[in-house]
């Protein structure tokens, strides 16, 4: 098991290089650079411009200045919020971020597993439908569509919930933002979970386990749901990321100052140093994420770490 | 009693073999047959030629074009009047000849996108299923990497970089989503290149390549297809999902994800701005998703 948990997180290490690497030189090839203004800077003024970010030197000092400066974990200066550095920024806005992904990737998680399962016992059964086409149209639903509709329904016309805005995250403020972005995530985990524990109810030792007389719960708790979850664990992965990309939806239709709005507004200011930031930093998180759900995969089911 | 038969007897037996000989299905024939018995999947197929069909032909009916404002006439909900059919938007420019020229992109990108993606997904898989060894798990280990990128935010940042473009989307687009296809191809090869018509057809001295393109790829089409069809949504809403952001499409052509944003900006006062093109957005995505499944029972003959 500790072999199989080293040599997956090795492979995290030269993932996380290529993708620094990726996007060192993708900056290098944009056309242009983030000093090209309407107003003509003296050459004297963008030599001192240039000096400062280190543009002046040849690009493998570049590059390895900054790896180094990524190293001690300094993302530089924001190009165009000139008095914020990134890590300032992502400071003031990670908090808001990981609130509403982790609420939402918890609910998405055990309603998603609650549900699926639910489905599965009641096996064509009319809540089966109901509960799978629900999950159907929760699918096609993406979350950018789906949050200016629960705005309008639930803010504009019945005046529920505040249609947008942080509040210091107060509750009323977090309820739609976090529906939002779990409803499509929790109806692919419901499907997955019923197809899974379908195929796993219809198994010989669950046969066994009801001919020795267990109760139903006894039998979904302690036999069913281990196996069961497998495929479930293995879209954690996906999910994660879906997460992260519905929070820079949800976060622009609502107006919640993070991350993801940090990385829209940077990509439309062409905020270079911002969003390569935000992107690096976004995929390391990425990264180890998938090297941990394929470690929690190796731990749940045994015939993968022998391999 | 003779064993010979008479001339009679051989006459009627070979009307009678004639008579039976009927003709052979294919495979994919047999698949065809499965999946019209689909009445999910076949409506959707339907829905969708009208969709095609409209957003080919629809602009032209309408006397509006796409990016022409109407002085007179904005922010005006649905009316038969002066042919605005679904209302215009706050520029007064008419919205159903923007949400089916909108949709002209939606399709094109997931279709294109997808074929993009089977290509690069084929040949990659192909290649390293059928060489094996050491270029194999070279090739499989380049795909765990990029497989755990975060691609829509290197997406974003390429946007940023290099400017918003239709081309840029296409490329970035198809270059993310050949990854899951390369695996499965790669699977299908593996368990095909043993069997015993690749041998025979390299005893017969083919070339490599050779059994690569005649042999091997036309067998895994079928779970390509599958897959191919279950792309084409995901395609979709990447673009709308960018185009939302405003880093899609630019102005004035437009796209489903940029109308559903600009809807959701006035749909406190022009609620059919928002409901319009996101109906058509998700009536869409339904209805590749039903085909994807209904193609899935089709051509899995493992279920059967």
């Amino acid at each position: 098991m500790l072999k199989f948990i080293v040599k997956r997180c090795a492979l995290a290490v030269p993932t996380l290089l290529i993708l620094v690497t990726i996007t060192f030189f993708l900056i290098q090839m944009a056309p242009g650079s983030p000093f090209t203004s309407e107003r003509q800077l003296s050459p004297q003024v963008l030599a001192n411009i240039k000096a400062m970010y280190h543009m002046d030197k040849p690009l493998w000092q570049q590059y390895l200045y900054y790896l180094g400066n990524l190293a001690h974990g300094d993302l530089g200066p924001s190009f165009k919020y000139a008095d914020h550095t990134v890590n300032q920024l992502l400071a003031s806005s990670f908090p808001v971020s990981l609130r509403i992904g982790a609420l939402a990737f918890i609910a998405a998680l055990v309603l998603g597993v609650a549900i699926g399962t639910l489905a599965a016992c009641k096996q064509n059964s009319l809540l089966d439908y109901c509960v799978m086409a629900v999950a159907m149209t929760g699918i096609v639903l993406p979350s950018f569509v789906l949050a200016p509709l629960l705005v309008l329904v639930f803010s504009v016309n019945l005046h529920w919930l505040p249609a947008g805005g942080w509040n210091h995250g107060h509750w009323a403020n977090v309820v739609l933002p976090v529906t939002a972005m779990t409803i499509m995530y929790m109806a692919s985990i419901a499907r997955i979970q019923r197809g899974s524990m379908i195929e796993v109810l219809n198994s010989h030792y669950i046969r066994t386990a009801r001919a020795k007389g267990l109760p139903w719960r006894i039998i979904i708790m302690r036999h069913a749901l281990r196996p069961s979850l497998l495929p479930v664990v293995s879209y954690l992965g996906p999910a994660f990321v879906g997460v992260i990309t519905g929070s820079v939806v949800v976060e622009t239709v609502f107006g919640l100052p993070g991350t993801g709005q940090h990385f829209v507004h940077g990509a439309l200011n062409r905020d270079y140093s911002l969003v390569l930031g935000l992107t690096l930093v976004i995929g390391a998180l990425t990264i180890l994420f998938t090297a941990v759900v394929d470690i929690l995969y190796g731990l749940i089911d045994p015939k993968v770490r022998c391999q | 009693m003779t064993l010979t038969p008479d001339a009679g007897d051989k006459e009627a037996v070979v009307q009678f073999a004639q008579a039976l000989e009927i003709e052979g299905r294919s495979l994919w024939k047999d698949a065809g047959i499965r999946f019209m018995k689909n009445r999910a999947a076949v409506a959707s197929l339907i829905i969708l030629a009208l969709m095609g069909l409209a957003v080919l032909v629809g602009p032209l009916l309408s006397p509006h074009s796409y990016d022409a404002m109407d002085w007179s006439a904005m922010t005006v909900p649905p009316t038969l009047e002066n042919s605005h059919w679904f209302g215009t938007d706050a520029l007064g420019r008419d919205l159903f000849v923007r949400i089916l020229a909108g949709g002209r992109i939606s399709f094109m990108v997931g279709l294109l996108g997808a074929l993009v993606a089977v290509v690069i997904g084929i040949l990659f898989g192909a290649v390293a299923g059928y060489t094996g060894g050491r270029v194999d798990s070279m090739m499989m280990r380049v795909l765990e990497i990029l497989q755990s990128f975060p691609f829509m935010f290197l997406v974003i940042l390429m946007v940023t970089l290099f400017g918003q473009s239709l081309m840029l989307i296409f490329i970035a687009i198809g270059a993310v989503s050949w990854l899951e296809m390369a695996r499965i191809v790669r699977g299908q090869t593996i368990s095909l290149k043993s069997r015993e018509f690749v041998e025979a057809a390299l005893v017969c001295g083919s070339r490599q390549t050779a059994v690569i393109v005649r042999h091997i790829v036309p067998n895994i089409l079928g779970i390509v297809v599958i897959y191919a069809s279950l792309l084409v949504p995901g395609m979709i809403l990447f673009e709308s999902f960018l185009s939302f952001l405003g880093l899609g499409v630019q102005e004035p052509m437009t796209s489903w994800g940029a109308l559903v944003n600009e809807g959701a900006q006035s749909m406190d006062v022009a609620a059919w701005q928002l409901i319009l093109p996101a109906g058509f957005l998700t009536v869409t995505l339904f209805c590749f998703n039903y085909i994807g499944d209904g193609m899935r029972d089709a051509l899995d003959t493992k279920d059967r």
